[in-house]
């Protein structure tokens, strides 16, 4: 499942439904990204995050959809926010269930590395400089294209 | 046709969205942003460096080389910086 929205998630909420009922899940992981108050050596005040309605949707059920063939995962979870967040906010969850560790950890490790490289979001920063756009990172372009040289052997 | 632009881009153009419609000879990608950027002012600004910008047509991302129609969904954006 995958939720774009602009208010705050409940982690442990979030969590408990998605393994509620199935007791084939043995191994949950998550992986929460939060708002850092530094981004090289300015001091960060907010951010406003926006992106692509319709677009951003199907980008992130397209991510998923992949997770779901390469991994044999129970359940999975993405919920990304937008909007005004300030330093210590959740920013986004993604969360995958499996029978097992290594296909859970792996599953949530490519769900974030593609995410950040493929989904439409954008973050302006507000500094006491003023605002800026925040700028792609080549090491995110190389986490996710790890993602692409193998496929991982837990796949069925 | 529709044109969405996003981030650095939409402050430069100054535009978050429009209907436009290309000369006929705008038949891909490549085309349309050569098109956009002919416009001139804030335009050639924001499209001065095409390999900072991304496309999507039809909210899927799009190649230089893919065509474009009259009745498409285009969107401008630069690397996206979520997660």
């Amino acid at each position: 499942m995958i939720r774009v929205q602009r208010e705050d998630f409940d982690l442990g909420a979030e969590l408990a439904a998605l393994t509620a009922g199935n007791p084939k899940v043995g191994g949950l992981a998550v992986f929460v990204g939060l708002v850092r108050d530094l981004s090289g050596s300015s001091e960060i005040g907010a951010m406003t995050l926006e992106h692509y309605p319709g677009m951003t949707e199907r980008m992130l059920e397209e991510i998923e959809a992949e997770a779901q063939e390469r991994w044999p995962l129970e359940a999975s979870l993405v919920v990304h926010r937008y909007g005004r967040l300030e330093p210590g906010d959740q920013i986004v969850l993604v969360a995958t269930a499996s029978a097992h560790r290594e296909a859970a950890f792996e599953a949530c490790q490519f769900l974030i590395d593609w995410l950040k490289t493929k989904a439409p979001f954008w973050k302006l920063e507000e500094t006491a400089q003023g605002s800026r756009w925040v700028e792609a990172r080549d090491s995110d372009d190389r986490a996710a294209a790890r993602w692409t040289a193998s496929k991982p052997e837990a796949a069925e | 046709m529709k044109l969405l632009y996003f981030a650095w881009l939409k402050t430069r153009t100054g535009v978050g969205e429009e209907e436009v419609s290309p000369p006929s000879e705008v038949t891909t990608v490549r085309d349309l942003l050569d098109w956009i950027r002919s416009r001139g002012g804030g335009y050639a600004e924001a499209l001065s460096d095409l390999s900072v910008i991304k496309v999507a047509i039809n909210q899927e991302f799009a190649r230089p080389d893919d065509p474009v129609s009259p009745g498409d969904e285009v969107a401008l954006f630069p690397p996206v910086t979520g997660g």
